[in-house]
């Protein structure tokens, strides 16, 4: 999905960032590209990738913002590198979205998308400079932290996309989602996708499939339209959860699909921000 | 009689958590006397197995069977608070630990937190004399082998020169804070105070030293140890079935008994494919439909539905035999409507019982 909204972008003329946060690669794999570094990769007009590492992000951060020159001796930087990000909680999420937050804030791109880690970890992310703030109580790391949450808190500048599938645990975990990013963040909740539905059949293939003679014609058949149908109804019943656990967020939604990255650009439907 | 530990371990959203509740259900029906630990607090869940509500106490659970059936959520917090008192030189500095402003945010933020307290579970309940069997279900690591190596990375970070430096300054007056660089970069990132309660921390931490190393290499021992078998669960979807067979094979790296694998919600193969569909004059006579329109449609949406099905059940087959070719036991749990509640609860209970 976040693959699907960067090309979207960048076929639109904006200058895309996609920022792999797992280091897996399987951004890269699913635009059709070897896996990305922390140097962004061109993937398509208009489209870098890179792979979050918050050693690098560290090593420039050090470089810009404290003007210590870059040091070539890695063990030294490895050691500082385990003690900040082991033994100071929120260090090493900051780092990564630091990194993210800086792209935006000097204008390289028009657009950074950000394919996040798994729920559980991307509020602690969003979170982190704000948990930075109450724990350091100065210091240039803190200050840092403000301009940080002046880009995360914007609306207008950061939006969070959830995408999830309409089943009931994926349901469950969307709406605690949402409900922990407003408690502990003030990043807007810019849309839920639902992805992967079902389109189901029509009434009149319903009807149709419940016939006794067109079953007893072709039994395979209409098990799979009543198959669609019933996982359809199942689907749909799960989307007023989606409506309660996070009211006032637009739900976008996607047909189940095969395709993977350049695909699924085409799939995606217009309102998305 | 120590009891035989299950540990169920997969990517998030592949229905761990029910199945680490079936494989419990199956076992106590089979006459055992089973715990399952699970992570998450799915109330369907709960209401699957017919209890109230789980909390970190275990709740008995109906299992229509000779066995019993108790089940408990982790509780990480609580987890890390009787660990630092367990390991703790003394009262007060156990309290002094628990009072740090760190410590919080450590226990509840790290995600290795979780994954190490999870496998600390696994060491505290492999002494429950009245249990035959505990099922661990494990926390949604971002990587799963997160959590195997979470008592390592535990003893790593207490043997390692980092803990070592960090604590330096307290151990030797002699050397202070800005005489080393490190420390140097450090204190000027995060400021002298927040480096001091860091130093804090984890100068009271290392006094504990001694025994956390025990216990995570004990955690270690009984995780090879032929007691613990492991169950991978996944669906046959890519990713999930991709990182499945990466798990099994780091898992036997590890020497870990990979027991089976459980691949969810599998869409089976339609029984005769090749069935040809009526003519659409032939659907409009019989539905009495004056146009044809209608039923070129129908019949379309029914061709349309069949080959996605077709479709997904001949991407499903593919994985599962991949899946197969890694050698353990896999049990296949057919597609079925309910995600989480008693339907799906029930299936794979009586799949995996069958063996």
């Amino acid at each position: 999905m976040a693959c699907a909204l960067a090309l979207r972008a960048a076929r639109e003329g904006r200058r895309t960032l996609l920022v792999e946060m797992d280091a897996k690669g399987s951004a890269a794999a699913s635009l059709g590209i070897p896996p990305a570094g922390y140097e962004p990769v061109v993937a398509a007009e208009n489209l870098w990738v890179m792979s979050m590492d918050t050693e690098n992000s560290l090593r420039e951060y050090l470089r810009i913002h404290l003007r210590i020159p870059f040091v070539t001796r890695l063990g030294p930087l490895a050691s500082t590198f385990d003690f900040v990000a082991d033994a100071a909680p929120g260090v090493r999420e900051v780092l990564a979205v630091g990194k993210v937050c800086w792209e935006v804030r000097e204008g390289n791109y028009d657009l950074v998308v950000v394919d996040a880690e798994a729920s559980g970890h991307i509020v602690a992310q969003i979170s982190s400079p704000r948990t930075i703030k109450s724990l350091v109580p100065r210091g240039p790391l803190r200050d840092q932290t403000t301009w940080m949450l002046d880009i995360l808190d914007d609306p207008a500048r950061t939006g969070v996309v959830v995408v999830t599938t309409a089943e009931e645990l994926p349901v469950t975990e969307t709406g605690a989602l949402v409900v922990r990013l407003r408690a502990e963040t003030r990043t807007d909740v810019a849309c839920i996708v639902v992805n992967g539905l079902e389109p189901g059949v029509g009434a009149d293939a319903a009807a149709l499939a419940a016939d006794p003679w067109f079953s007893g014609l072709c039994p395979e058949h209409a098990r799979s339209a009543t198959a669609a149908a019933a996982r359809a109804a199942t689907q749909e019943a799960c989307v007023p959860e989606l409506v309660t656990a996070a009211p006032g967020v637009p739900l976008v939604r996607v047909p189940v699909h095969d395709a993977t990255g350049r695909g699924l650009a085409e799939l995606v439907g217009g309102d998305l921000p | 009689m120590s009891p035989r530990i299950t540990v169920v371990c997969g990517s998030g959203g592949v229905g761990k958590t029910t199945t680490s509740a079936a494989i419990g259900l199956a076992a106590a029906r089979a006459g055992e006397r089973v715990l399952v630990v699970t992570v998450d607090p799915a109330r369907r869940l709960a209401q699957a197995l017919g209890a109230g509500e789980i909390g970190h106490e275990p709740v008995s659970i109906e299992c229509d069977g000779p066995g019993t059936l108790q089940v408990s959520m982790l509780d990480t917090k609580a987890g890390w608070d009787s660990l630092i008192r367990r390991h703790a030189r003394d009262a007060a500095t156990a309290e002094r630990i628990l009072r740090n402003p760190l410590y919080d945010n450590i226990t509840s933020r790290f995600v290795d937190s979780h994954d190490y307290i999870a496998m600390e579970q696994v060491n505290e309940l492999s002494g429950r004399g009245d249990l035959d069997l505990v099922v661990i279900d494990t926390p949604p690591s971002r990587n799963a082998l997160d959590l195997l190596d979470a008592p390592r990375r535990m003893r790593e970070f207490f043997g390692g020169r980092l803990l070592q430096w960090l604590t330096l300054p307290y151990r030797s007056r002699v050397l202070s804070l800005a005489s080393r660089p490190f420390l140097q970069i450090a204190d000027r990132l995060l400021g002298a105070k927040f480096l001091g309660d860091i130093v804090e921390f984890f100068t009271l931490l290392q006094s504990m030293e001694a025994g956390f190393v025990r216990r995570a290499r004990d955690v270690e021992a009984l995780l090879t140890s032929e007691r613990v078998q492991f169950t991978v669960v996944t669906t046959a979807e890519p990713a999930a079935s991709t990182e499945a067979l990466h798990l099994v094979s780091e898992l036997r790296a590890r020497r870990y008994d990979v027991e089976r694998i459980v691949v969810n919600r599998v869409e089976p193969t339609p029984g005769s494919p090749a069935e040809s569909l009526p003519g659409a004059p032939e659907v409009a006579s019989r539905a009495q439909m004056t146009h044809e329109a209608p039923a070129l449609s129908a019949l379309a949406d029914i061709r349309h539905a069949h080959g996605r099905r077709t479709a997904t059940a001949a991407r499903h087959a593919a994985r599962v035999s991949a899946l197969a070719a890694a050698g353990a036991r896999v049990t296949v749990v057919n597609e079925s409507r309910a995600d989480v509640g008693a339907g799906a609860l029930e299936e794979i209970a009586t799949v995996v019982s069958r063996g």
